[in-house]
């Protein structure tokens, strides 16, 4: 009882947080399937999530409407930031197209302190703020919140990547786009929709998160390491494993933090990812290739 | 036609060197006073450089409009270190080979304060610091060039267990961050704690940009504290209080001066409520009695901040204002030589300023006692002076 109640608290703060590295790294895994590159723009789009949310949420105090405000707004980022900064390459060699989505996340975050200021902001929780207390441990409404997205969106992106038709031709580019290209899909539409699925999913993940943690501008940068951490050691590409991989990463660091010490949360994240890359380089549920 | 053009350049050149030697030839009778300065404006500690470097530019373009010092316009040079060591020792190198400048006010931070004050020691200029860290200034037998306008953490600690001693708590947990602050802030608790008979019953950190402290605090839930202890600046103690309600902790938090500001209050929310800490005078200037000497003062920053910035005044603005008032009385006295300069920063005796009244000496270049800090609780959105 004394080891076990401690734990269920660092269990569910590990969950809550691994939700969120979840959504992250699937963001990660559909624009790896899509287009073989790492979108280092990814936490940006979380942090544009949350404090787009927060600004419509102060014009119009709505939570639904915020939460798809700031969505469609976050996807058509996305978007745009695929048509202009990407497919203009001539020469589209991943390493090129990474580099420039590192370089696109540094100008993200940089237009974000000149919007926003260098100040966080509070968006208020979805349904209230009182614990609900679960044996010895306590749960926010929020986390519940943020466990049950993450876990909706998995479906749907599950269900859209099995069963319709859009989805499998997305899963067709990802085994071989030539051969797809060769059976009529039109790749680069494909392309653009992989980044719009996901910023959309990132900035789910901000405004998720951002009752619980307050969104400021600098917030993507770190969230974006973490999801692309979970996303190497679930199996890049894969939805399983990213899920996996997110569950995993927060839960080791709520328990190190929790049982060892708290300066080594963020050291615990990436040894994890060490780990994984010397012993099963193709990550927990990767097939080999 | 293209000697007619070197020609043409040559003489235009020719006249603009003439009009910077008139130019030079005018100003030499009133050459400006320079002073640096070094601020955090941007990266994680852009809380505090940014309302510094605004009070510093308002104070000074208020004395260049009377006419400046004795004539002497005053020149600011302000650097913004980003928060980082290197980058501060850095400025305080250019600064201090910059044989025109008279002091620096900055940096922002105590670990940045350190690695200046070091530069600035050797090259005998005048530093006043507005961070926190009592090492800055103490031992003042070794920090001769050194002075600092913020208050101590060693006070606020005293303040903070002086109320806890009136209450009767004796068992406390501490939180703190593992920045700088936080860890000079831990020292000062627990070497302070025996003097005060309050025993540290648990201690732990967090990051300056953790998102859940909820491990531990279910940590802390495990010991038998009477009251918890935060230390940390920036929105990392809100998330605190946050975790605090979310796990049911209902003890007594109480925050270090880091967190007294309204955009603390703003980021708590209604976890904010009942969280005691203390605080410079100038966040509850409005509730201070007429006949404290501070008031007033407070009162002229808070309105004419508000007037020219259109954001509420920060007690971490206060730190630079009085440190260039401060200075603009030494460098009315003592001009343009540091000597000078340096002796009348140790002799300022009573002087009002938004942090405290300033009693400098050979053994204080803080010149603060812990009466600098009232103790205040959030309540209903704002503060409330409790003691």
């Amino acid at each position: 009882m004394e080891i076990f109640a401690p734990f269920l608290q660092y269990l569910i703060s590990g969950l809550t947080n691994g939700a969120i590295y979840a959504l992250i790294a699937l963001g990660f895994g559909i624009i790896y399937n899509a287009t073989t590159i790492i979108n280092f723009a990814q936490g940006e789009m979380v942090m544009l999530g949350a404090l787009c949310a927060i600004s419509i949420y102060h014009l119009a105090p709505s939570l639904p409407l915020a939460f798809a405000g700031a969505v469609v707004l976050v996807t058509c980022v996305g978007l745009v930031f695929e048509r202009l900064a990407l497919r203009p390459v001539k020469d589209p060699s991943p390493i090129v197209l990474i580099i420039i989505t590192v370089g696109g996340a540094v100008l993200i975050k940089g237009v974000a302190m000149l919007l926003w200021g260098k100040e966080a902001y509070t968006l208020p929780p979805f349904s209230g703020n009182v614990p609900i207390h679960l044996g010895p441990a306590t749960i926010l409404p929020q986390n519940l919140w943020v466990l049950g997205i993450t876990a909706i969106s998995v479906a749907a992106l599950e269900a859209f990547f099995r069963l319709t038709l859009v989805g499998k031709a997305m899963r067709a580019c990802a085994y071989n786009i030539r051969a797809a290209r060769l059976v009529g899909i039109a790749a680069g539409r494909m392309v653009q929709l992989s980044f719009g699925v996901s910023a959309a999913l990132g900035a789910g993940a901000g405004i998720l998160i951002a009752p619980l943690t307050l969104g400021v501008y600098d917030m993507g940068t770190m969230l974006g390491l973490k999801g692309f951490s979970a996303a190497i050691i679930g199996g890049l590409g894969s939805l399983a494993g990213g899920v996996l991989g997110g569950l995993v990463l927060g839960v080791a660091e709520a328990l190190a933090t929790g049982f060892i010490s708290s300066g080594y949360r963020d050291a615990v994240a990436f040894l994890l990812l060490l780990l994984v890359l010397f012993l099963r380089p193709q990550g927990l549920v990767g097939g080999r290739k | 036609m293209k000697t007619k053009a070197i020609v043409a350049g040559l003489i235009l050149a020719l006249a603009g060197l003439g009009l910077i030697f008139f130019g030079c030839g005018g100003a030499k009778q009133t050459a400006p006073y320079v002073v640096g300065a070094i601020f955090s404006i941007s990266g994680p500690a852009s809380y505090l450089g940014e309302p510094e470097r605004n009070s510093l530019e308002m104070v000074a373009e208020a004395i260049n409009a009377q006419g400046g010092i004795n004539g002497h316009p005053l020149k600011l040079v302000i650097y913004d270190d980003e928060g980082d060591v290197t980058k501060a020792r850095l400025h305080a190198t250019k600064l201090a080979q910059d044989k025109d400048c008279l002091t620096v006010i900055g940096p922002s931070l105590t670990h940045t304060s350190m690695a200046a004050l070091e530069i600035t020691q050797k090259a005998k200029l005048p530093l006043i610091s507005c961070a926190a860290g009592s090492a800055i200034t103490a031992p003042a037998k070794d920090r001769v060039w050194v002075f600092k306008t913020a208050q101590t953490d060693q006070m606020a600690v005293d303040r903070i267990y002086q109320y806890l001693q009136k209450h009767n708590l004796k068992q406390v947990a501490i939180l703190t961050v593992s920045t700088g602050f936080g860890v000079a802030g831990k020292e000062q608790l627990l070497t302070l704690a025996s003097k005060y008979d309050i025993q540290v019953v648990a201690q732990e950190v967090f990051g300056e940009k953790d998102t859940d402290m909820t491990p531990q605090l279910t940590k802390l839930r495990g010991a038998p504290a009477q009251a918890v202890i935060c230390w940390g600046t920036g929105p990392a103690p809100a998330l605190v209080a946050k975790n605090m309600k979310q796990l049911g902790l209902t003890l007594p938090l109480i925050q270090s001066h880091g967190a007294a500001s309204k955009k603390f209050i703003e980021l708590a929310g209604d976890a904010g409520d009942g969280i005691i800490m203390p605080a410079g005078k100038l966040v509850i200037w409005q509730q201070l009695p007429d006949t404290d000497p501070q008031k007033a003062v407070c009162k002229e920053y808070a309105d004419k901040y508000q007037a020219k910035f259109k954001a509420p005044e920060s007690s971490f603005g206060g730190y630079a204002y009085d440190a260039i008032r401060m200075l603009n009385q030494a460098l009315t006295k003592a001009g343009s030589d540091r000597e000078k300069i340096r002796g009348e920063l140790e002799g300022l005796k009573n002087f009002v300023g938004i942090s405290g009244i300033f009693n400098m000496s050979p053994e204080d270049h803080n010149g603060l006692s812990p009466a600098a800090f009232v103790m205040v609780k959030i309540h209903n959105g704002g503060f409330q002076l409790i003691d």
